[in-house]
């Protein structure tokens, strides 16, 4: 059991190398194909629609890299996002608010979402997939409840036989569509949002004690650590994430539309899933999980310039996710140090 | 120290004259390195009930796992009644004759299935029941193997789910099961730990009418009450081998010597020292569930060693002053102020620190480097507002570094690269480089090398001598010695001696951890 030294050989450490740049050799790869083959790809107006699609899967990628972090995964984040989208809808649309208001409500709607997985998996003990499974599809639900399943948009009419009063606000449709010079605005949160993310994770002493507690809970309990504090913090800072990126999306589709968010969980967790095991990391990470969003982003982008179908997308970020999950696990030789707690 | 009567049999491990159910000759296993069987010489007589005893860590574990088959990999050899036998599996054990009661029930029983199925159980697996089979084809031979114990189960409980018997219940079960194949030789692994009184008087019953049918049986046990009432001969493991052998009369301070460690020398070296500040007071505390209450006064300026076998409340004592765990009852102060723990981080606030028993499980997080394993528990001194500043914290894994003398290719070494003795000297270190006011060490010198043994008991004494509160607990006689001023005998929850270490004699502290509480 003690030390055993095994040789390293040759194959082992191109092995090593190709888990370890594997993953961005082929975003460079195909993203240089993409660029030989469509001169459209790599014009900056292109490359920029990229980075703001990539953005919301980024976003809530990042709230997942949270909860991994802690050794959990927050399968509600998808959820999350659709029930911002629909709270932001409602608040101009029916109760005829600002766009400011919108904002805080979203983020309050996210702030409670995040404390209820912190009470269920921190004081009620629920594992962390379960209690987030189960919260996911009561906010999915939920929230059809107050709009009898309908998608909320300007100018309906509603249970009263009245037509809604309020529509999408021109600022809060900036969101989307706004530009910090040459940049989109969404594409200026993502940035952001993943180096504050890094930041917290990586400088900070709570982002020590959430990777403390994702390695060993017991040995940081021992250590005099808040084991519950920083599991709970995690998921609330991963439904902030995730209404965040659902702030974003309601934006873009300029409605409430019932079905929004709940497609991005897989690609969410995939892309944090892909960060993890980026640059040999062997832990969840911001940056990593950043890379991953932009490598389906690029996959997307260059397959619908080759003119795929809309019906093809799913398939090929399936396809994506998986030969990048290859990297992860299969080639990796390092136990990846992602374990969820069931 | 005189030669003692009980050790004469040590190499010669043929206790009796009867004929030999299973014979072990010269059995050892590794793990990687680490050696835990030594040559394992020992025979099993038939009709005789052998106990086995050993210290946590002595392989006893290991050798039962041989005898069952789990390791096939082993050294030496094992005869069934004179034949050499291998065995490659624990079936192929059970065609040898050979039953295993394992200590965890959890394991070996399959909850989802209804009693009976877990007791014809063998037969299931062996193919010898019909893949399609209905529980009324099954029941017959299960009330036939539940009669074999005298078990009176009716239909309504063999039907039942396996999971609503109780954990005695169980533990019948299992041994059913293992009798039913008609055995030569029966190891029972700590079969009591879980049995009310009344149930273990029937196990009892049950092992001696086994024995009295010629049964070779394997009694694998802490508690020496129960080695008094039904073993015909103790056999104890030390380090990986036979360290002695009794026969009837027992002689139980003998026993406890050879399990513990025969060297018991008077360390000369160590300069005691006595404090008469009282750190935490413990009153009333309640260790166990069924111990009586007991005060303590733990004092600054000195080394208090608490000595204690498995089950002694060694460890709940420990955990209970870190906050870990809530007492059962009681009271603590610390430096005459009123002191309860809810969390492991008020504790921490207090000064009050614990290196726990188990490192791999509760001191070490895997990757993490020395210097981010050493900084943990006090990020907060090495960070403004929350901001970790990576120079401070450098140096505080340089400086637990080097004061320890840890051997690592430098602070940002992951720890669990490093060897047992060295990942201790960071888990210990980190604590002291904070200046403790209560530092409790549990087992601190398990699966540590004697280098790092030595390095740490000199820190450990040093730090009492700049006027800390050290307590050590160890079920090991010699390491309490070797560092306590002050020795505190543990047994079942109770507080059996309290002495300085200079007016105590080994035999003393042996005879009070062999009192039969």
């Amino acid at each position: 059991m003690t030390g055993q030294l095994r040789e390293t050989t040759t194959l082992m450490r191109i092995q090593d190398w190709v888990v370890k740049y594997g993953f961005i050799g082929v975003t460079i790869i195909l993203f240089v194909y993409f660029a030989v083959t469509e001169p459209a790809f790599a014009t900056s107006s292109s490359l920029f629609s990229m980075l703001k699609f990539a953005s919301v899967t980024a976003i809530l990628g990042l709230g997942v890299t949270f909860t991994m972090v802690v050794g959990g995964l927050d399968l509600s984040i998808g959820a999350t996002a659709g029930l911002a989208v629909q709270l932001a809808a409602m608040t101009m649309v029916f109760y005829n608010l600002t766009g400011p208001t919108a904002v805080v409500a979203v983020l309050l709607g996210g702030l409670v979402v995040g404390l209820l997985n912190a009470l269920l998996i921190v004081v009620f003990r629920i594992p962390d997939l379960l209690a987030t499974l189960g919260m996911m599809f009561v906010i999915q639900g939920a929230k059809l409840i107050p709009v009898d399943g309908q998608s909320v948009s300007s100018g309906m009419v509603l249970r009263d036989g009245s037509v809604a009063p309020g529509s999408f606000t021109q600022d809060f449709l900036k969101i989307d569509r706004g530009f910090i010079g040459p940049v989109p605005l969404p594409v200026v949160i993502m940035i952001a949002l993943v180096a504050l993310s890094w930041f917290v994770l990586s400088r900070t002493t709570w982002g020590r004690l959430m990777y403390a507690v994702g390695a060993n809970p017991e040995a940081a309990r021992l250590a005099g650590v808040r084991v519950g504090f920083y599991h709970g913090l995690a998921y609330v800072i991963s439904a902030l994430l995730a209404s965040v990126g659902g702030l974003i999306l309601v934006s873009r589709i300029g409605q409430g539309d019932v079905n929004a968010g709940s497609s991005s969980l897989l690609e969410a967790v995939a892309v944090a899933l892909v960060g993890t095991s980026v640059l040999g990391m062997g832990k969840p990470n911001a940056w990593g999980t950043l890379l991953g969003a932009l490598l389906v982003g690029i996959v997307l982008t260059g397959l619908t310039m080759k003119g795929l179908q809309y019906y093809h997308q799913d398939t090929a970020k399936g396809l994506v996710v998986i030969v990048a999950l290859l990297f992860s696990f299969t080639l990796s030789r390092k136990k990846l140090r992602y374990t969820p707690a069931t | 120290m005189d030669p003692d009567p009980g050790d004469r049999h040590a190499s010669t491990v043929q206790l009796t004259a009867g004929p030999l159910a299973c014979e072990l000759d010269g059995i050892t296993m590794s793990f990687g390195t680490n050696e835990v069987l030594k040559g394992v010489t020992l025979g099993l007589a038939q009709g005789h009930v052998t106990a086995l005893l050993g210290a946590n860590g002595a392989g006893k574990s290991t050798l039962i796992k041989v005898l069952s088959g789990v390791y096939p990999e082993h050294g030496g050899e094992v005869r069934v009644a004179g034949h050499p036998v291998r065995m490659e599996s624990p079936l192929a054990a059970a065609r040898h004759g050979i039953q295993t009661v394992h200590q965890r029930i959890d394991e070996n029983i399959v909850p989802g299935l209804t009693v009976a199925e877990n007791l014809v159980f063998e037969e299931i697996v062996r193919g010898e029941v019909p893949r399609v089979r209905s529980l009324r084809r099954l029941l017959p031979r299960a009330r036939e193997i539940a009669q074999t114990l005298g078990l009176d189960w009716p239909d309504s409980v063999l039907t039942r789910d396996v999971f609503e018997l109780g954990i005695a219940d169980s533990q019948m079960l299992l041994l059913a099961r293992a009798l039913v194949q008609r055995p030569k030789v029966l190891v029972l692994d700590e079969p009591t730990s879980t049995l009310s009184a009344g149930e273990v008087d029937r196990l009892f019953a049950l092992v001696r009418r086994l024995r009295d049918d010629g049964v070779a049986v394997l009694y694998v046990t802490h508690r020496l009450s129960e080695v008094a009432a039904l073993a015909d001969d103790i056999v104890v493991l030390r380090d990986g081998a036979i360290s002695a052998a009794q026969q009837r009369p027992f002689d139980m301070e003998q026993a406890i010597r050879s399990m513990l460690g025969e060297s018991l020398a008077t360390h000369h070296d160590l300069v005691e020292q006595r404090g008469d500040v009282t750190a935490v007071e413990l009153r009333g505390v309640q260790l166990l569930k069924r111990s009586e209450p007991i005060d303590l006064d733990l004092r600054y300026g000195e080394v208090t060693g608490i000595v204690g076998l498995i089950g002694s409340g060694k460890s709940e004592m420990a955990r209970g002053v870190f906050g870990a765990d809530p007492l059962r009852a009681g009271t603590m102060t610390l430096d005459g102020k009123p002191y309860a723990p809810r969390h492991t981080s008020h504790a921490v606030g207090a000064g009050v620190y614990l290196v726990p028993e188990d490192r791999a499980a509760e001191s070490m997080l895997p990757g993490w480097s020395l210097t981010w394993t050493s900084t943990l528990p006090f990020l907060r001194s090495v960070s403004t507002w929350g901001l970790l500043r990576r120079g401070r914290e450098r140096s505080t894994g340089s400086a637990v570094l080097e004061d320890f003398g840890v051997v690592a290719t430098g602070p940002s070494q992951p720890v669990d690269a490093l060897s047992g003795g060295n990942q201790q000297k960071v888990v210990v270190g980190r604590w002291m480089h904070a200046g403790p006011r209560v530092l409790l060490l549990d087992e601190p010198f398990r699966g540590v090398d004697i280098g790092a043994r030595g390095d740490i008991s000199r820190r450990a004494r040093a730090q009492a001598s700049e006027g800390a509160c050290v307590v050590v607990f160890s079920s090991d006689v010699e390491e309490i010695r070797e560092i306590a001023d002050r020795i505190l005998v543990l047994v079942e929850g109770h507080i059996k001696l309290d002495a300085y270490t200079s007016e105590v004699g080994n035999d003393a502290i042996v005879t009070s951890m062999s009192e039969v509480a």
